[in-house]
């Protein structure tokens, strides 16, 4: 007969975690010759709404800029931390880091914490040198691919499918020609309103990041420059 | 305590050897029950011993819909009448399932009650005891009063331990003037002034404890219950889209204002048409109904062979 | 075992048109993340009323047989067909009979009501009904319907049109989902006829 050495293994309590999810939703598309990421700004915790403007988006470059779901206190740890290494970059090469080149940096700075991970799930987008659109999508240890386009968050699975029938037109006989800019812009809107409308950490305001080779021009408010893009509030 | 029939209180019996079909109509406490409303608890639970296959450690409860919500009421005292609030979102999850659903249920006449928890059992919960609010009203020919309601409604819930998780908020006038009641999904009630229940009571109640009196005519009374449901809507994620009033004043028709606000429309709509013909079809059939004289058979399931060469004629992407 | 709801896989999508409506579902029927094979989870009430089933697959047919069974009593007993208002309330209470021991599915109405009107109503598994203007998606794939159906769908649409945004809207959720696919089914009942649909979709 054996004698337990230790005790038997209770019902698990709930423990501390150092994690919480904050939601959002995040989008990118890479356009012809355009990049676009996009976000909501409310701030969730559990069923209440902790802030209704905080920007999920973070312009690292002239030519790229990273929308981070996930938990908020890392989220701003993480983009402080990427826009110091993009300085550092510059100090050491005398030049600025490519979306390519930075890509690549997120993942290694994402996977270095593999034991211990950022609560991050980031989308980036960019140019490439032929002044074409790229977006990244990550997870949260920094496994990360190109795509045309690309979704994290709370509302992803929403978006998703959405993103697939609208910009890769699939399961469709006849194909449009890709979007505009400024098609794409629209699209962003209503995908997002969208996803507020069936996401309940989705809403408030959105934020655009529109990168062109002339720069990077972050969409806060409507045409007329003062109401800004709403998203549900409820 | 045990049971009558030695069942444990926490869980219901499984169905007696002798029961012939293994049908088990019993209610976790026949003692509380007399009269008609023991002919009420009729759940079936055929399907409990299939449950009990799953390992425990593994049990699995599938998610029904709830509403994550705010619900409130109050007593206008000057007017002698009552105001029931609610907002219209139902949510499974993180997903919002339902974005206009009413949450204001009818109880009788002069009675209604707003639900929150579970949304199946408020809505079963409240027909139940309309019901028997109706039988009632037919036997003795009286006005149904709202805490014979309020009886009914936590005689119901008691014996079910909180797990029939309605939790409720009751209003209504009758003879001997306005009630509002809250009822807790363990039975238990509350008789006040003012109530709200639901993720966004809190929320609903600062606007009560800030600017509720006895002295507020009853428009005053509407406008309160309409800012707390927004307060509701707004700031808490289970509750949302439209806002429900109900008033209910003496000897009149009850004023039932569904989505008597609508502050959260559409924002940026799709304004393209979908293309037409732009989906690949394999095979189509047309069935007109004015031709065929019986009810139609069941949808032509695909012969085999057409099924096989289907899928062979589709490449894997 | 794990979740019933999703141990077979499955999506139904119902959608609101202008003097018309239609229903959709994918033909998986699988174990888990294992193909086993096809199914039908889409079942005729009668005339101009179908029903769908999502959840567990033996409780889709189950409840289908009981719904079946109290209809045709119904038809004999009244002499007409039930309307669709009335069907989703025995739907309803045949649900919450099983309160404690739930059968795993959720069932969506489509059909026309006596007066031609379009008639979609979904419930949940313990029998909660909705009745949305729009649409409504049960199943594996909901999340990933309801994106795509909040963009696309428009009040008052046409047979034709509806027919097209119901397959695209259940098409890009269907690639999504690794619980649903193999195949998909529409059908569009208008007044005069109902049109049966067999879409071309990833079979994977």
């Amino acid at each position: 007969m054996l004698t337990p050495a230790v005790a038997p293994i209770e019902a698990k309590k709930k423990e501390w975690s150092p994690y919480t999810d904050n939601g959002g939703t995040t989008l990118a598309i890479a356009g012809p010759d355009y990049a676009i990421v996009a976000a909501d700004t409310r701030l969730s915790n559990g069923y209440s709404i902790s802030c209704r403007d905080v920007t999920k988006l973070a312009q690292l470059t002239q030519h790229c800029v990273i929308g981070t779901a996930g938990m908020q206190a890392d989220r701003a740890v993480f983009h402080k931390l990427l826009r110091t290494r993009v300085d550092y970059f510059k100090y050491k090469y005398g030049k600025t880091i490519t979306p390519t080149a930075l890509a690549q940096m997120i993942a290694n700075i994402l996977y270095g914490h593999r034991f211990f991970p950022y609560y991050c799930f980031n989308v980036v987008g960019g140019l490439d040198a032929q002044g074409h659109g790229v977006v990244f999508s990550y997870d949260a240890v920094g496994s990360y691919q190109a795509l045309p386009y690309a979704t994290t968050g709370s509302g992803a699975q929403l978006l998703e499918p959405l993103l697939d029938s609208h910009i890769a037109q699939r399961n469709r006989t006849q194909k449009n020609p890709p979007m505009s800019k400024d098609e794409a812009i629209a699209f962003v809107k209503n995908a997002m309103a969208s996803v507020s409308e069936r996401d309940i950490h989705t809403g408030d305001f959105l934020e655009i990041a529109v990168i062109t080779r002339e720069g990077t021009q972050i969409i806060t408010r409507e045409a007329d420059g003062v109401e800004r893009i709403k998203l549900g509030f409820d | 305590m045990v049971g009558a029939n030695g069942e444990s209180r926490y869980a219901p019996a499984p169905p007696k050897p002798s029961d012939p079909d293994g049908f088990c109509f019993h209610s976790p406490h026949p003692e509380v029950f007399s009269g008609q409303a023991r002919h009420h608890h009729r759940h079936s639970h055929q399907n409990m011993a299939s449950l009990k296959l799953q390992p425990a450690d593994q049990k699995v409860l599938p998610k029904a819909k709830k509403t994550g919500t705010t619900i409130c009421g109050l007593i206008c005292h000057r007017e002698g009448c009552v105001v029931l609030g609610a907002d219209t979102r139902a949510t499974s999850e993180a997903i919002i399932a339902d974005k206009n659903c009413s949450k204001i249920h009818y109880l009788a006449p002069n009675i209604y009650c707003c639900g929150a928890g579970t949304a199946a059992d408020t809505e079963h919960v409240t027909q139940l005891i309309s019901s028997n609010l109706k039988l009632l009203r037919l036997n003795s020919g009286r006005q149904s009063r709202v805490d014979v309601a309020c009886v009914l409604l936590k005689r119901h819930l008691f014996p079910y331990q909180g797990y029939v998780s309605a939790a409720l908020v009751l209003g209504g006038v009758d003879f001997t003037g306005p009630h509002i009641y809250q009822v807790w999904p363990h039975g238990s009630t509350d008789s006040l002034d003012y109530v709200t229940m639901g993720s966004g009571s809190m929320a609903a109640m600062s606007m009560f404890e800030s600017r509720y009196s006895h002295d507020l005519t009853l428009d005053q009374c509407k406008d309160l219950v309409h800012d707390a449901v927004l307060a509701g809507i707004f700031n808490d994620e289970g509750s949302g889209s439209n806002v429900d009033i109900t008033i209910i004043e003496r000897n009149k028709p009850a004023q039932i204002l569904r989505n008597m606000d609508t502050p959260n429309t559409r924002l940026h709509p799709m304004r393209f048409q979908m293309p037409l013909k732009n989906t690949v079809v394999l095979r189509e059939f047309i069935e007109l109904h004015e031709a065929a004289p019986v009810a139609p058979a069941a949808v032509p399931a695909p012969a085999k062979k057409a099924e096989d060469e289907e899928r062979a004629a589709m490449p894997l992407e | 075992m794990s979740d019933p709801m999703s141990y077979n896989g499955g999506t139904v999508l119902a959608m609101n048109g202008k003097n018309c409506c239609a229903i959709a579902s994918d033909l998986r029927f699988g174990v888990n993340n294992i193909f086993v094979g096809r199914m039908h989870r889409i079942f005729p009430v009668g005339k101009k009323i179908l029903v769908g089933y999502s959840g567990l697959a033996s409780d889709c047919q189950t409840l289908n047989e009981t719904i079946q069974l109290q209809t045709n009593l119904y038809s004999l007993r009244e002499g007409r067909q039930i309307s669709p208002h009335a069907l989703t309330n025995l739907i309803s209470t045949d649900l919450y009979e099983h309160r404690f021991g739930p059968l795993f599915v959720e069932p969506i109405v489509c059909g026309l009501d006596e007066k031609n009107e379009p008639y979609v109503c979904g419930a949940d598994l313990l029998g909660c009904l909705s009745k949305p203007t729009d649409f409504i998606v049960s199943g594996t794939g909901m999340e990933m319907m309801m994106g795509a159906c909040e963009s696309f769908w428009r009040p008052d649409m046409e047979p034709e049109e509806l027919l097209e945004v119901i397959s695209q809207c259940f098409l890009a959720g269907l690639d999504r989902d690794a619980l649903s696919g193999w195949g998909c089914v529409v059908h569009v009942i208008t007044p005069t006829h109902t049109r049966t649909v067999y879409l071309k979709s990833r079979q994977d």
